[in-house]
């Protein structure tokens, strides 16, 4: 038997709010009074959100046994039969179920493994050791070239060239150069960004550091959303302990490279993931984007070049140095190479944090890396790219997602959000949550955006409650594509997406709003009523007792009826029911 | 302008601005810290503070509430003893937030933005927490709740001293 020789908590955002700190503390005690040998190491995320929290137990040898799902009631357990007694705790064991078994990490190389507090473990796993052969051996170009020649494009969403926006940038004489690291991660439903940060915050500050080198920069700035207050926090203490170490500041590593990095928390605004309007804000003033050009590469940050570069994006740079661009180059597709992280979620049965080589077919992720849909419903589509991507449906499942064909679908690769929809989702639902989104986020200086996205929200609307016209469907599509064509930046330009996709591939659901008033998939309250099945009632009543309005009584049989002249229709019957009795209806009556 | 007028905590308040002010560059760059610093400090920017970090900042107070209102982490009225962020994020939303803020809402008996009669919450819809494999999700001040239902909801509530729910 070997002994174990380190335990390791997933202590990022997700598995904190699993109750991750909590077994943490548990294990502090137990490991300090029985076992005060072993290393007790708090890590960044794996990945696996669905099993949260997560406990890893390192034998000496190397080898790693998981466990899975973990509360403060399981750590005496673990300690004394398998920290102790060398047997593992069979029911707590994660069991293969294929999440990682397609999976390339490139990004999320270290995530959930290393300590992201310590420099020390980051070097131990080649920590900047790409930053040392660039300062000693190479000259800028060359680190432009081996960048441009891995393929590497924004993973922000854009998909721009990075050698290219690098090279355009190093062309520009200035006495001051700024590299700006874009971590306003603002599409609800990714969090790519903030696992990265949280789990190998020196990764991070590696790669601006190359990128800084390769243009000439010689001040960075790390832009991140106020809102993620643990990533702050970590990436404090790294640019804290680079600058002791002098990997930060004059002269590093005895070379004539100068750096230094400053943080600056976002104040909650979408549009400020927008280069211009995110230089806006790091000068203090509101958000607003301007006209480009000049772009950023010539006029940014206080009027001087600035390359903003992506969290993730950066984040492949020490890699693809160490390992060369043909090594980067071998994964992905003709254009898109590499990888892309995403955060998979909604109703899929593993939602966590993936790292796929670009091309992989949606079908693959969903049904392999995601283990398909919970409670094995129909499958229905994926929301891609957040408020500025689109739906793809079910029936186009073997489009492999890189950037081309993604497009092609209307769709965007996006900052990494993918929602899996069943067919319990309204998509005119879905289009008009995100419309409603970047509504409340235009930041009202263009006409277009504005007013087109106030105008499309309010079309959405009403067909949502049920007053759609005929000539609604036509009207939404065409604003859209003006709302497309004139907006002055990226969110207005992106924003009609979901209405574009959605009622290209689900036009009848739209239909069926308008003409038959009635919401197929049962979510627009407007347009559903609620009924209790006589067959699956067994007449327990905890409906007639959930109910707010009395609107559940007695029928003339044996079980309950709703009175659909008091219902309010919160559902609130629905999620208390424990048989699935009751059900969504349109209104007309009919299933 | 909505802001709360409290005499009696002017002079404690101009103290504690300007100990905050000690500390940081006066520049137009430095706003949005300043700001925020504030805000955490007090809860809330108030129109004191904003007239304070005008001077101090040497922006014209319309800039500065220009900027408090447009990003949505500055509030202007004062916050209850806890803030309740509900996360809309579209994994949240398709798993039923909207029925966990309506639940809320009835609960405390306020909408969105506004702070419960006894000060004891505030409610505040946010766009995304980032924990989207817990969705549902909210925080109360910094602990988070995933996988939320009603009854969670009630029994979380209680542990932050709401009355049982009639």
């Amino acid at each position: 038997m070997t002994p174990v020789c380190e335990v390791r908590v997933g202590l990022a955002t997700c598995g904190i709010a699993a109750g991750a700190q909590r077994v943490h503390s548990a294990l502090q005690g137990a490991l300090a009074e029985q076992a005060n040998d072993v290393v007790l190491k708090r890590v960044g995320c794996i990945g696996m959100c669905y099993n949260e929290p997560l406990v890893d137990v390192v034998s000496a040898d190397g080898s790693r046994t998981t466990y899975r799902h973990v509360q403060e009631e399981d750590v005496a357990r673990i300690v004394s039969e398998h920290v102790l007694g060398g047997e593992p705790v069979e029911e707590l064991l994660l069991q293969p179920d294929g999440f990682f078994d397609r999976q390339v990490r490139i990004v999320l190389e270290n995530c959930g493994l290393i300590d992201p507090q310590s420099l020390r473990e980051y070097r131990e796993h080649a920590g900047y050791e790409a930053l040392g052969e660039v300062l000693t051996q190479r000259v800028p170009k060359d680190v432009v070239d081996e960048i441009t020649a891995a393929g590497l494009r924004g993973r922000g969403g854009g998909g721009f060239p990075t050698g290219m926006k690098w090279s355009l940038a190093a062309k520009e004489l200035a006495c001051e150069k700024y590299l700006v690291c874009n971590a306003d991660e603002g599409d609800p439903g990714a969090f790519m960004d903030r696992s990265v940060l949280e789990g190998d915050p020196h990764r991070v500050i590696e790669g601006m550091m190359i990128a800084a080198y390769a243009i000439g920069a010689t001040h960075g700035v790390v832009y991140v959303r106020a809102e993620y207050p643990l990533a702050i926090a970590r990436l404090e203490k790294a640019i804290a302990d680079a600058t002791a170490a002098d990997l930060l500041g004059e002269h590093i590593l005895g070379t004539d490279f100068s750096f230094d990095v400053a943080i600056k928390a976002g104040a909650g605004a979408f549009v400020c993931g927008e280069e211009t309007a995110l230089i806006a804000s790091i000068e203090g003033r509101r958000g607003t984007p301007r006209r480009r050009p000049p772009y950023p590469s010539t006029s940014g940050l206080w009027g001087r070049p600035t390359v903003i570069n992506n969290v993730e994006t950066l984040a492949n740079v020490p890699w693809i140095i160490r390992h060369g661009a043909p090594a980067f180059a071998q994964y992905g597709t003709q254009r898109s190479k590499g990888t892309k992280v995403f955060a998979l979620a909604g109703k899929i049965k593993h939602s966590g944090l993936i790292e796929i080589p670009m091309g992989m077919p949606i079908r693959d992720i969903v049904f392999q890396i995601g283990g398909g849909i919970r409670d094995d419903k129909a499958f229905k589509a994926v929301q891609l790219g957040g408020p500025s991507g689109g739906c793809i449906p079910a029936s186009l499942a073997d489009v492999p997602v890189d950037y081309e064909s993604l497009k092609e679908t209307g769709a965007i690769v996006g900052s990494g959000g993918m929602i899996v929809l069943d067919e319990g989702t309204c998509m005119v639902d879905v289009a008009k949550y995100f419309l409603d989104f970047t509504q409340a986020e235009s930041c009202g200086k263009c006409t277009f955006c504005r007013v087109g996205t106030r105008r499309m929200l309010e079309i959405l609307t009403r067909l949502c409650d049920g007053e759609g016209e005929a000539s609604d469907l036509d009207r939404l599509v065409a604003l859209g594509n003006k709302v497309k064509t004139h907006s002055l930046c990226g969110l207005g330009k992106t924003a009609p997406n979901p209405i574009l996709t959605t009622t290209q591939y689900f036009r009848e659901e739209y239909e069926a709003h308008i003409f038959d008033k009635v919401c197929p998939a049962g979510v627009c309250k407007a347009l559903i009523a609620y009924a209790i099945d006589p067959e699956c009632c067994k007449d327990c009543k905890l409906c007639v007792k959930e109910c707010p309005v009395g609107a559940i009584a007695q029928g003339d049989g044996k079980f309950k009826v709703i009175d659909r002249s008091i219902c309010i229709k919160c559902g609130r019957c629905r999620s208390v029911c424990p048989f699935g009795a009751i059900d969504a209806i349109s209104e007309r009556g009919e299933e | 302008m909505v802001v709360a007028s409290l005499p009696h905590r002017s002079t404690e308040e101009t103290d504690a601005i300007e100990e905050i002010l000690r500390d940081c560059p006066a520049s137009p760059a430095g706003v949005i810290p300043l700001l925020q610093k504030m805000q955490q400090r007090f809860g809330y920017v108030s129109e004191t503070t904003l007239t304070r970090v005008s001077e101090y900042s040497r922006v014209p107070l319309s800039s500065i509430y220009g900027v408090a209102t447009f990003y949505s982490q500055f509030r202007l009225t004062r916050p209850g003893k806890h803030t309740i962020r509900v996360c809309l994020g579209t994994a949240c939303h398709v798993l039923g937030a909207g029925e966990i803020l309506d639940y809320l809402k009835e609960r405390l008996e306020i909408v969105e933005g506004e702070t419960t009669k006894d000060q004891l919450f505030s409610l505040e819809p946010v766009r995304c927490l980032g924990c989207c494999s817990l969705a549902p999700v909210m925080m109360i001040d910094d602990e988070t709740y995933g996988r939320l239902t009603r009854k969670a909801l009630d029994d979380i509530l209680a542990s932050y001293g709401a009355d049982a729910p009639s």
